[in-house]
């Protein structure tokens, strides 16, 4: 990490994620712009991720925060997977959010599974970033340096 | 199209009553400041023949059927024939698919549209780790022959046209339809359908993505080549701007575009395969978003037909009429739904469907109230067939061809958007065609940054999403959704062994060898993959041969 980030007071750091092979990108991309006008540090992983990826991604970039966008359907493996791949690496401090096509069902299984947060189709940018805001705290990061 | 003495009382009745407005907006302000379109395009107050000073009725405007085909493609348009009800379909495994499609078939629908799942469009077999969690999820599992003739079963396929929405393993697929036709006993010169196998657009918007640009088009023309050959009446490309739309460009890049692509696949066909672009331009076929903006959509379709028709008989000298016109298909802006308030969807659906209607489409599919949600239960797929029929024979609109031509607004509008997509199809030419336009990211960062200002209007509230930003409850609505089996994935798998099992394994080899060493030459591939299909080799078998030869694709991670 750089001096100058260190010195400063730290931000909250987001992976905006696309898991599995679904490469409708449109609300992950606006979602990563909303975040970094929103002040936060985003990285944005590129189309079809693998879980196991996706956790590398976060270990290294150090991220407070997972979104994770799935319109394919297959969010019930790929979300509780990214979860249990970060408790495996005694990573489960890092928040995982996620949108996309979910029926309400399957979006409590998913907070069930670990999963913080669900945005359904239609929730807006200022209540995504509102809810960050009040939910995720940056890391402190001397834990991990 | 108008007298100097009409002009000038136009003009002089226009400035007594714009005096007139001036004074009631002193009293009354209008709404708002400025009223723009959803692709926000500024509106004005009103239109008159002021507007359309330049239009000439026989350039411009003309008849149906005929050059530029701004009134639609046919001389008798929907008096003749209506336009396709064709559904995109599919779900879970190639038994449910078939199913629903008969269920359709049996409610009125008069064409089929395949919907695959994510390892079937990515070239992924079920059992591939790259697969896990996604059989059947968004579509149809097709991995051999064998899932493809139970996926068409009892289905008449010299009577009804497919359309099979699938890219980078389009000539897989559309080998599977083949093979199926010919063991039925029906000739390829007797059936129709549509492969969407537009490469370009995945890379720019809807990203089912594979090899790298150069060969991902070399086997689009392989295809057409094929097509023009062999089976006449296919549509071997269904060049699409859907996708661009989905992803958030406006209506004219969403033209601009997918005219831009269509170019560079044409160019590709007569420089590559030496073909005359009579032989091969009449297949060409289209594929449009219908948005929630009423005029702006109508005004879109009617500026693709008199564009597409320019680009064909001034740019590539086509003489067959056939070649100039656009056909196109179009599905509702599943992009526009939202999940609160689900039955809201009925009506955006619906208004959007009556712009296709309007704008003279040659089939339609209209989207379900719950695809926020899910895939369609039958319920909501059902009241979507209902929708395009009750617009068909209720409500009027098809007793007339291009019944909003003539107004100024529409004509306006029209031009408009036919201006701002020519302005950009020139930057691209100019850039060196759609291949190097792409590769620069052009089109992926015009779209992009359209789609976050549309979503900050939606913010602003100066868009507005009924139930979302204006009249929210807080109420929420469940429709009651379509439920997949979790034994899906595993059931696909044991079939897919199966057929590994029983099928003649010596001869699988055989065929992906000589199709592996055919890929490396120039050679049309369709007869050698047609070899394979025969044989059962699994589409992932066949797409890895391709991995192989040409190399994979892959977007990079970014930070912001």
């Amino acid at each position: 990490m750089s001096l100058r980030a260190k010195q400063s007071a730290r931000k909250i750091r987001i992976l905006v994620a696309k898991p599995g092979l679904d490469g409708h990108d449109r609300g992950a991309k606006i979602i990563a712009r909303a975040y970094r006008d929103a002040g936060f540090e985003v990285v944005y992983s590129g189309l079809h991720q693998t879980p196991e990826q996706i956790v590398n991604t976060a270990l290294q970039e150090d991220v407070d925060l997972i979104g994770l966008s799935c319109l394919s359907g297959a969010h019930m493996y790929l979300f509780p997977r990214i979860v249990e791949l970060l408790k495996a690496n005694k990573a489960d401090d890092i928040a995982v959010v996620g949108g996309g096509i979910i029926p309400e069902d399957d979006a409590l299984k998913l907070k069930t599974a670990g999963i913080k947060e669900v945005f359904l189709p239609g929730t807006s940018l200022s209540e995504i970033v509102n809810w960050t805001r009040a939910n995720v705290k940056p890391h402190h990061y001397a834990e991990r340096d | 199209m108008f007298t100097q003495e009409t002009l000038r009382q136009v003009h002089e009745g226009r400035r007594q009553w714009e005096t007139e407005v001036e004074k009631t907006i002193e009293q009354k302000p209008e709404r708002k400041q400025r009223f723009s379109t959803v692709s926000d395009l500024e509106i004005e107050r009103i239109y008159t023949p002021e507007h359309i000073l330049d239009l000439d009725f026989a350039r411009d405007v003309g008849y149906p059927g005929t050059f530029p085909f701004t009134r639609g493609c046919q001389p008798t348009m929907y008096r003749g024939r209506e336009w396709t009800f064709r559904m995109f379909s599919g779900m879970g495994s190639a038994a449910d698919t078939n199913k629903r499609w008969h269920l359709l078939l049996n409610q009125g629908e008069t064409g089929l549209s395949t919907a695959f799942d994510f390892p079937t469009l990515m070239g992924y077999d079920t059992d591939s780790p790259k697969a896990r969690g996604e059989c059947g999820k968004c579509g149809v599992a097709i991995d051999t022959l064998r899932d493809f003739q139970t996926l068409t079963d009892g289905i008449p396929l010299d009577k009804v046209t497919t359309s099979m929405t699938i890219n980078p393993p389009a000539p897989i697929l559309w080998a599977m339809y083949l093979v199926v036709a010919e063991k039925e006993g029906i000739s390829w010169d007797k059936i129709g359908g549509t492969i969407q196998n537009d490469m370009l657009k995945e890379f720019i918007a809807q990203k089912t993505l594979m090899l790298p640009p150069e060969p991902s088009v070399r086997l689009i023309s392989d295809t057409i080549e094929f097509g023009t050959k062999y089976v006449p009446s296919w549509n071997t490309i269904s060049i699409s701007g859907y996708h661009i739309r989905e992803a958030g460009s406006t209506a004219a890049q969403e033209l601009a575009f997918t005219l831009a692509d269509g170019i560079a696949y044409v160019q590709d066909v007569i420089e590559r395969k030496h073909l005359d672009v009579d032989s091969f331009a009449p297949r060409l076929s289209f594929f449009f978003n219908s948005h929630l903006d009423f005029f702006e959509e109508l005004a879109k379709f009617r500026a693709s037909r008199r564009m597409w028709a320019r680009i064909m008989r001034d740019r590539f000298r086509a003489k067959n009429h056939r070649s100039w016109w656009m056909r196109f298909h179009t599905q509702t802006a599943g992009c526009s739904l939202v999940a609160q308030q689900p039955y809201n969807n009925i009506i955006r659906t619906t208004t959007q469907a009556l712009a296709a209607v309007l704008g003279g489409t040659q089939s339609l599919h209209t989207n379900s109230l719950d695809e926020t949600l899910a895939l369609p239960s039958e319920f909501a797929a059902t009241i979507a067939l209902r929708t395009q029929q009750i617009i068909a024979d209720e409500t009027g609109v098809t007793n007339t061809i291009d019944p909003l031509a003539g107004s100024y607004f529409v004509e306006a509008l029209t031009n408009q958007i036919e201006e701002i997509a020519w302005e950009y199809i020139n930057k691209i030419d100019d850039m060196g065609g759609m291949l190097v336009a792409i590769e620069r990211g052009f089109p992926q960062s015009e779209i992009a940054d359209a789609a976050y200002h549309y979503q900050q209007q939606i913010e602003d509230g100066e868009k507005v999403v009924v139930g979302v930003n204006k009249y929210s409850t807080g109420e929420q609505i469940y429709p009651p959704l379509l439920q997949m089996s979790d034994k899906l994935e595993q059931e696909q798998i044991a079939r897919t062994n199966e057929t590994k099992r029983t099928r003649d394994n010596r001869r699988v080899i055989q065929t992906l060898n000589d199709l592996r060493a055919v890929s490396k030459t120039d050679k049309n591939l369709m007869p050698y993959v047609i070899e394979a299909v025969k044989e059962c080799a699994t589409e992932q078998e066949i797409c890895d041969v391709w991995r192989d030869v040409f190399g994979e694709y892959r977007e990079s991670s970014v930070r912001l």
